[in-house]
């Protein structure tokens, strides 16, 4: 590649201009959420004597460890059952080529475009007629659904691409279908199945409307939806504020940085794909 | 011979056959929840956008009265105004300033300082857009960190509560999605740049071409794929953003960052005029569609 040297120091410059930018209003949250809780703190300065106590006081006046727990409740249920789904349909749609398959797959990519407000209203009346309303079950449903066009065009994708000698090749060894998808598809589906797996946790944990409208008791939501408790928890301290606040958004970054290549390359696919 | 054909033909249509019925059995779990939950609340949703309904008591047919208001009443079609404004600041500014970024740092060489940059422009796609909302709170408040920047360089006059302001908050708003979309304008586009063949530009350099016209006639036409994509999601994300506005202004001050989302949810939960809301979600999935409809097709015509 021919570059000279003028373009690289510009280069250089500007990226480390943006990455600032995208730093500072976290690292503000941060000076923030040290200063002492009764202050009203003034922009970025890094407190003399930083009060790491805030995030004491935060974790327990905002019940953390049940908001956690709740979040994990429906994550536990969303992402494996939509994962499923979305692996049976996706098999029999790319892969089985079931006749009609073409009708039900056009049917499923009217739905990728919804976007949720356009749902909430009506889906609120139906999760209240189900008398589901103020509990878990009421976002792990509907999430489920939702996610399911996205999901099912996914694995579709996948399956799509795995040769079809494999499949041949398995039944004139006498394999029925079922053997094939346990034996031979399904673990060569894994790469789709995780990536999609991250995808589905990130928008579950990060879920804000679903939780916020169907769910009254913030402490029965996800984190996300949670946040607005924490706004009227600590509306006089902001100290406080971003304390809890980074106290909710740490996990999901010690997650990322973790699983950062298989997060990013997700996140790649999964905005080429929808 | 043929003998032996017929019922090998038959044994293997009835091996489709029964694939398709196994098929279909696979795809029911997933067609349930879908119809379930998208379907279902959509046809609920049309026949309640019929109605005058409190949500509790007897409803009343209107026709399309309920739609009439959505396209006659000046906050709701202000509420979708601002929706177009914050294109503006999801959509052009950061696929354009993905451009700009990608392009210059496409010669970083991989290793740890490229690897950690991708990590930080990653993160704001991490965290919950609503947490979002609360750090730019925080960075726009009247001591935050954007005024005390601005009286550090001497602008100290221009300061002011960012989201408070009539004139300022829709702008304010919309620089967090531009926050939150740049970097992964910017992670796709440099993926993208990898994919267009290097001799291109080796080319177009011994021609002695300029920064710019590298740019106009290679890189934007090598990202054709990547540009179509941005722009779907990002017009999405102006559209329906929810979480961001509900974690800073409501939509106010007065109704200066009103978007069709907010206003659903305060005609549907506050006001309790739910076939008005429910009108109201319709058009906006309509809107949703009619934007992103001419995006596809003519991504698509331009790949031929």
């Amino acid at each position: 590649m021919i570059v000279n040297k003028s373009e690289f120091v510009i280069g250089r410059i500007v990226l480390v201009v943006v990455l600032i930018l995208t730093v500072i209003p976290l690292v503000n949250m941060l000076s923030a959420a040290l200063q002492p809780a009764d202050t009203n703190p003034t922009g970025l300065t890094f407190p003399t004597d930083p009060q790491w106590v805030n995030f004491v006081t935060a974790f327990n006046t905002g019940n953390v460890w049940r908001l956690m727990g709740s979040s994990l409740f429906i994550v536990i249920f969303v992402v494996p059952v939509s994962l499923l789904f979305a692996t049976l349909a996706g098999y029999a749609l790319g892969n089985l080529r079931i006749r009609g398959g073409r009708f039900l797959f056009i049917f499923l990519i009217l739905g990728l475009t919804i976007p949720f407000e356009a749902l909430i209203i009506p889906l609120y009346y139906e999760i209240q007629s189900m008398g589901i309303l103020n509990t878990q079950w009421a976002v792990i449903f509907p999430l489920i659904g939702l996610y399911m066009p996205f999901s099912v065009v996914w694995m579709r994708a996948h399956f799509i691409g795995v040769p079809q000698e494999l499949s041949e090749a398995a039944r004139v060894d006498g394999a029925t279908t079922l053997q094939e998808f346990r034996r031979i598809q399904l673990p060569l589906a894994r790469p789709a199945l995780s990536a999609l797996a991250i995808l589905l946790f990130l928008w579950t944990w990060n879920q804000f409307l679903l939780p916020v409208v169907l769910i009254s008791d913030p402490l029965n939501r996800t984190v996300a939806g949670a946040l607005t408790f924490f706004q009227g928890q600590y509306y006089s301290s902001i100290p406080l504020l971003n304390a809890g606040a980074l106290i909710i958004i740490v996990p999901t970054i010690l997650v990322f940085v973790i699983f950062q290549r298989q997060f990013i390359a997700a996140l790649l696919q999964g905005a080429v794909k929808g | 011979m043929t003998t032996s054909i017929a019922p090998r033909r038959a044994a293997a249509r009835s091996a489709a056959r029964r694939g398709t019925l196994l098929g279909w059995l696979f795809a029911v779990p997933a067609l349930v929840a879908y119809c379930a939950f998208v379907i279902y609340p959509l046809a609920l949703g049309i026949q309640y956008s019929f109605y005058k309904w409190n949500g509790v008591g007897p409803s009343e047919w209107v026709g399309f009265a309920n739609y009439l208001r959505v396209f006659t009443d000046a906050t709701l079609l202000g509420s979708i105004g601002n929706a177009f404004v914050l294109i503006g600041f999801f959509t052009v500014i950061p696929v354009a300033a993905g451009l700009v970024l990608a392009t210059l740092i496409r010669s970083l060489k991989p290793g740890p300082f490229s690897s950690l940059s991708q990590t930080i422009l990653f993160l704001p796609q991490i965290i919950p857009l609503a947490a979002a909302g609360i750090a730019w709170s925080w960075m726009y408040a009247q001591t935050g960190a954007v005024n005390q920047v601005l009286s550090a360089i001497g602008l100290g006059f221009l300061a002011r509560p960012w989201l408070g302001d009539f004139q300022t908050a829709l702008p304010a708003v919309g620089l967090i999605g531009s926050w939150v979309l740049t970097g992964l304008c910017t992670v796709l586009f440099l993926t993208g740049i990898g994919k267009i063949d290097q001799s291109l530009y080796e080319a177009v350099r011994l021609d002695g071409a300029s920064w710019w016209r590298e740019f106009v006639t290679i890189t934007i036409p090598g990202l054709r794929q990547e540009i179509a994509v941005l722009v779907t999601i990002t017009v999405i994300a102006a559209l329906s953003s929810f979480d961001i506005i509900y974690t800073t202004t409501l939509g106010g001050p007065g109704r200066a960052t009103l978007v069709p989302g907010i206003s659903i949810y305060r005609i549907g939960f506050t006001q309790s005029e739910v076939g008005l809301a429910s009108a109201f979600g319709i058009v906006l999935m309509a809107l949703v569609l009619a934007c992103v409809l001419p995006i596809q097709r003519l991504a698509r015509a331009s790949d031929r």
